[in-house]
């Protein structure tokens, strides 16, 4: 799967990108979460408040109860600031 | 019609051509949203020298004419049109421009406002405003989710 990070998560992670096997452990956005904060402590700042970052799965904003599959494209981002 | 782009854009011809060859259009609504000299940091207002507009593309040109394809749906119009920039912009700078024509103004001045509200809420940008502390990521404000929620159609039977 893919994933994509932006703004200032993208600067703690210091990936705008990156091409991940999808874990066993992992069939949830949430379960995604987990296994990537786990990875090291740019990924656990960048998702240290989860209630405060939204996430999208093939480009469409899901809960973070939403199921995730290997050829999904996953962006995670803080809340949007347009217009 | 949806466009992301880091070049600026023509407010006047953007309007004069979205009208072009339609008689039946009475009036066109338009918004056009520009870059300030000052954002609030830390509580105070402090002077910014530029801002730089990142995006997520792909889901930005979904998500656009999504929000257009709603507003078409709600309100009876005979053209629209999102350009929203990305990239460095300065102080003065445009940033985005909304127009919508209808017959009549009512339509007009409520699909304008209802496509700036949700343009706030649903569009992925995110604001990098440089400040003389340095790069500040811009928050979300609560009175932008408020006025976005203002739309939300009551459920059947309500």
């Amino acid at each position: 799967m893919k994933i994509l990070y932006f703004a200032w998560m993208r600067q703690r992670i210091g990936l705008a990108t990156e091409d991940i096997a999808l874990p066993d452990s992992v069939a949830t956005v949430d379960e995604l979460i987990d296994w990537l904060v786990a990875r090291g402590d740019g990924y656990a700042q960048a998702f240290v408040k989860r209630d405060a970052i939204r996430a999208a799965v093939n480009q469409d904003y899901v809960p973070f109860n939403h199921p995730v599959s290997d050829g999904d494209e996953i962006a995670f981002f803080p809340p949007v600031t347009g217009g | 019609m949806i466009r992301v782009q880091e070049e600026d854009f023509d407010t006047g011809a953007e309007i004069a051509a979205l009208t072009a060859d339609n008689t039946a259009i009475g009036g066109v609504a338009t918004f056009t949203g520009l870059v300030r000299d000052m954002a609030p940091v830390d509580g105070s207002d402090k002077p910014i020298s530029a801002m730089t507009l990142e995006h997520y593309p792909g889901m930005t040109e979904k998500k656009l004419a999504e929000i257009e394809a709603e507003a078409n749906r709600r309100w009876p119009l005979d053209a629209s049109l999102i350009i929203h920039r990305y990239g460095r912009l300065e102080p003065g700078d445009r940033i985005v421009l909304v127009a919508c024509a209808s017959a009549h103004r009512q339509a007009a001045f409520d699909a304008c406002q209802f496509l700036m509200d949700w343009l706030k809420t649903d569009a992925p940008f995110w604001k990098l405003e440089d400040t003389d502390a340095g790069g500040v990521w811009v928050e979300t404000r609560e009175t932008d989710a408020a006025a976005a929620a203002r739309w939300n159609e009551p459920a059947d039977g309500e």
